[in-house]
């Protein structure tokens, strides 16, 4: 019996976290990254978000210690960034939702959903950036 | 799997509650989704700019019980979401469980602290 020349095949195998931005993702898949990231963003900053929340509500002196925080270009920088955090999250879950009762799933139309809502997150973001740094 | 069992049956891996949670997610997003929207329409709608208009939205009762929904919502959601994270990278049990008590101690203190202030209103 002959010996059956052995073939190197290719292995596909979980890609390393080194390949990550080698691999070309879809728009449903950037989608779904973000909101991920978004979300441990804003669980990892909720500390934050607690203390500017008791600033704005405990005193009219504390109201005024968070107007004077936030005319930091840092502070505004992380408010920035919480606000797209957030704005982001909101979106990526109601296109959740929507596939949730089936709507969008097919090949075609998910990337259509998927970037419409990564556009209207982008919009509502520079809307909220625009009124943070007081041009809105 | 068979190396996760303790004798013959038990098994100490899968809490089996995922359905649970995925739905208990999708709820306290709906929950979260609505009070964002009705925040924001109602600090843009408050009768003066500044503390007063802020502070006197957080002093009406509605507001107070939406906001503690909500908060309430968010916790219970975050956990499932950060939890996911965890079990989706972190495969040590130790450095997992760690993470999630981290997590819970976290959440927790957060949530307090938020009711604390919103109750102070």
């Amino acid at each position: 019996m002959s010996e059956l020349p052995r073939k190197s095949r290719p292995q596909f195998r979980n890609i390393h976290v080194s390949q990550i931005l080698t691999y070309r993702l879809p728009i449903t898949g950037v989608m779904s990254i973000l909101h991920r990231i978004s979300g441990a963003a804003m669980f990892l900053s909720l500390p934050v978000i607690v203390w500017l929340f008791d600033l704005s509500l405990t005193s009219e002196l504390s109201y005024a210690t968070l107007m004077d925080v936030t005319d930091l270009v840092i502070v505004k920088l992380i408010l920035c960034g919480l606000a797209w955090a957030f704005i982001h999250h909101f979106f990526g879950g109601v296109r959740h939702l929507i596939s949730d009762v089936h709507i969008g799933i097919t090949k075609e139309s998910s990337p259509r959903i998927a970037t419409v809502f990564m556009g209207l997150s982008l919009v509502v973001s520079l809307l909220a950036w625009l009124s943070i740094f007081g041009v809105l | 799997m068979a190396d996760a069992r303790i004798g013959q049956k038990r098994l100490v891996v899968g809490a089996h509650y995922g359905l649970r949670d995925w739905l208990s997610q999708r709820i306290t997003a709906v929950v979260l989704g609505c009070y964002s929207v009705v925040l924001v329409v109602a600090a843009l709608l408050a009768p003066e700019p500044g503390y007063y208009g802020w502070s006197g939205l957080f002093a009406q009762t509605w507001m107070k019980v939406f906001t503690l929904l909500a908060f309430l919502a968010f916790f219970y959601h975050a956990w499932v979401g950060v939890r996911d994270i965890w079990m989706d990278y972190v495969k040590p049990l130790s450095v997992r469980l760690a993470l999630q008590t981290f997590t819970i101690v976290w959440l927790l203190g957060c949530a307090i602290w938020a009711i604390e202030v919103l109750w102070r209103v």
